[in-house]
């Protein structure tokens, strides 16, 4: 079905006029949500787009490069910090800040990667992992950054533009998502992008065809980071109040389920997982107003459990989730799709 | 000097906890390769149940212990049964993820059930009791985990060394298809892994709750024991002990000497800083991956 014949047709962005169909459709829908929907659903395409980043961000360093990082949380927070505190103290305007404090976490990425060309596996974990709790102990402890209180976000301006409301957000971070989406799944067909995933694939194997590990490995850590500064400048705007408490081990793991959910080493798959789990998550905050299944666990939870602690609900479901699809379906959604299509392509046979 | 002698035996008593954490985490991955991060949440969950059975069900406390163990028993054989055999062609990566699935559902049924306020555990020995050794104080609570650790350890070092099963546990990490050959059944043999890991860990779970009971209680415990485990090389018994009462140590000296509010992560750089001179850790030979 997917028979490539030269190489040109393996790079093409678009590999059949029906994907080009459906990513004209796709643009089309997302500029028509805020005409549309009400003020809620703006808000979660809002979260859904920023955790669409950071999922795509951290798939070209866990699902094409292979490397593992739940130190996340550290770059976003970074992210979100450094645009505040730009913006609200040096005076930067909006996008410069971002794009400062997206360099900034990109530094740290760059360094991180340092002891990853040396460990792997558990060793590289605790690395990734003892940076993201630093991060936010670290910044929790500045009194500049408001410490433990949190800061509030500075008026939004761009280029004359007063972004006021959820709406008009929504119109600067569609755009800011699909570039950066698309600057993603450019990568991955260059020479940089096959590089990764030589990499994933046998590093040492990489390395005697004339991969340079040390470069492409922190800048694979680089760029994950970059994304995930970004996304988290943004995320401050979302929430328009940050504290280090946000930053936490559980938002590094969160960030994990996405792209395992979505699909390892799938830009696609990091966009559906990342909305998917979003979704859920915004979703079960509010369990017990479901119509039937809340009842249902309000009675459960008060015969058999704790009423206060129902909340926690989304924690087994998020686990539940990850633990299926890791054992159903290693290549998650993304897998889920290609089965299918495969399966309906041949159908009758 | 005294300062400097009550750091050492605050760093000693907080080794403890670390090291069986890390114990129970190396059982694991000796034998399966599978970084557990639900060792916390197992230790949590077993912990919990022998709050239940104390509190709800008047068990008396030599009851209840035992009924944890049994419980930690079967919770971690369960878990290798029911979840960790099922995955397929699993890669180290998938592995980490599943085992964070299970943390995650571990703690969230453990919060729905008891709420995310913290309780009181009703342990015999109150935590505010302390002897005095040469000036310097340690809580009867912290010398009691202390002799247990060491208990455990030395019960660990002669049932690796002299039992049936605990060579066949060896074996199976050694080579798990010579091991198979020679009769062992290394599944079921994994399983008791997860069980007897399990036990470790809670252990250490019932040694924490008297001092804090709350859904988050082994986080920082079972992070602290990961890195332990880390330090001492993640496959060597020993090398994790010794690792986690180096941590527990140099946490307090800094702590007391340098600055108080960093004392949790200051672990954390050293680690990196030791991985980036020892990258397989301090105990543990490195070998270099061949294709």
């Amino acid at each position: 079905m997917d028979m490539k014949r030269e190489y040109f047709e393996d790079v093409r962005i678009f590999t059949s006029g029906a994907v080009l169909f459906w990513f004209v459709v796709l643009i089309i829908g997302l500029v028509a949500i805020p005409r549309v929907l009400p003020n809620y659903y703006v808000y979660m395409a809002n979260y859904m787009a920023i955790n669409v980043i950071v999922a795509i961000g951290l798939n070209l360093l866990v699902g094409f490069t292979g490397q593992i990082s739940l130190g996340h949380a550290g770059f976003f927070a970074i992210g979100a910090y450094g645009t505040v505190v730009l913006m609200s103290l040096a005076g930067f305007p909006f996008l410069l800040a971002l794009a400062v404090a997206a360099l900034i976490a990109a530094i740290f990425g760059f360094l991180i990667g340092f002891p990853a060309l040396r460990l792997e596996g558990p060793y590289l974990t605790i690395a990734t992992l003892g940076f993201g709790l630093t991060i936010t102990l670290v910044i929790g402890k500045i009194e500049l950054f408001g410490g433990r209180n949190g800061l509030h976000t500075p008026p939004l301006t761009v280029f004359g533009w007063h972004l006021e409301s959820d709406k008009d957000f929504y119109y600067l971070l569609i755009p800011i998502t699909v570039l950066l989406a698309w600057f993603a799944r450019n990568l991955i067909r260059t020479k940089v992008g096959r590089a990764f995933v030589a990499i994933r694939d046998a590093d040492v194997a990489a390395e005697t065809m004339g991969v340079n590990l040390a470069y492409y490995k922190t800048l694979s850590f680089a760029v994950s980071a970059f994304y995930t500064g970004v996304a988290g400048g943004l995320y401050a705007f979302v929430l328009r109040f940050i504290e280090p408490e946000l930053f936490s081990l559980v938002m590094s793991i969160t960030f994990l389920a996405y792209i395992v959910v979505g699909g390892l080493g799938s830009i696609m798959g990091s966009i559906t997982g990342a909305c998917l789990i979003s979704w859920l998550d915004l979703q079960l905050r509010n369990i017990l107003s479901i119509p039937y299944l809340g009842e249902w666990l309000k009675s459960l939870s008060q015969n058999y459990f704790s009423i206060t602690g129902v909340s926690n609900i989304q924690y087994i479901v998020l686990g539940l989730i990850i633990i299926l699809i890791m054992i159903f379906e290693p290549l998650g959604l993304y897998g889920i799709w290609i089965r299918t299509k495969k399966y309906w392509m041949t159908w009758p046979f | 000097m005294l300062d400097f002698f009550q750091m050492i035996l605050s760093g000693i008593a907080v080794g403890s906890s670390y090291a069986l954490m890390a114990l129970a985490m190396v059982i694991i991955y000796k034998t399966s390769e599978v970084v557990n991060f639900a060792q916390g949440e197992m230790a949590l969950a077993s912990s919990y149940f022998t709050f239940m059975l104390l509190t709800s069900y008047g068990f008396s406390f030599i009851a209840a212990f035992i009924s944890a163990y049994l419980f930690a028993l079967l919770l971690g054989a369960v878990l290798e049964f029911a979840i960790l055999r099922r995955a397929k062609e699993p890669n180290l990566l998938g592995l980490i993820i599943i085992t964070i699935g299970m943390e995650f559902m571990l703690l969230g049924f453990v919060s729905w059930k008891f709420g995310a306020d913290q309780q009181i555990f009703p342990f015999p020995i109150s935590p505010y009791d302390s002897i005095s050794i040469g000036g310097a104080f340690f809580s009867m609570l912290e010398l009691i985990s202390l002799v247990i650790a060491i208990f455990i350890m030395v019960l660990l070092f002669f049932f690796f060394r002299y039992s049936k099963l605990g060579m066949a546990m060896k074996a199976t990490q050694q080579n798990p298809v010579a091991a198979r050959i020679m009769g062992i059944r290394t599944k079921r043999i994994m399983m008791l892994t997860w069980g007897i890991s399990s036990m470790v860990g809670c252990t250490a779970g019932l040694l924490i709750s008297p001092m804090l009971m709350e859904p988050f209680m082994m986080w920082d415990s079972m992070l602290k024991g990961f890195s332990s485990a880390v330090l001492g090389g993640m496959t060597s018994l020993p090398g994790a002990v010794a690792g986690a009462y180096i941590l527990g140590i140099i946490e307090n000296l800094f702590g007391g000497y340098v600055s108080i509010e960093f004392k949790s992560v200051v672990a954390f750089a050293i680690i990196v800083l030791i991985l980036c001179v020892k990258p397989s850790g301090l105990f543990a030979r490195h070998y270099v991956k061949k294709l």
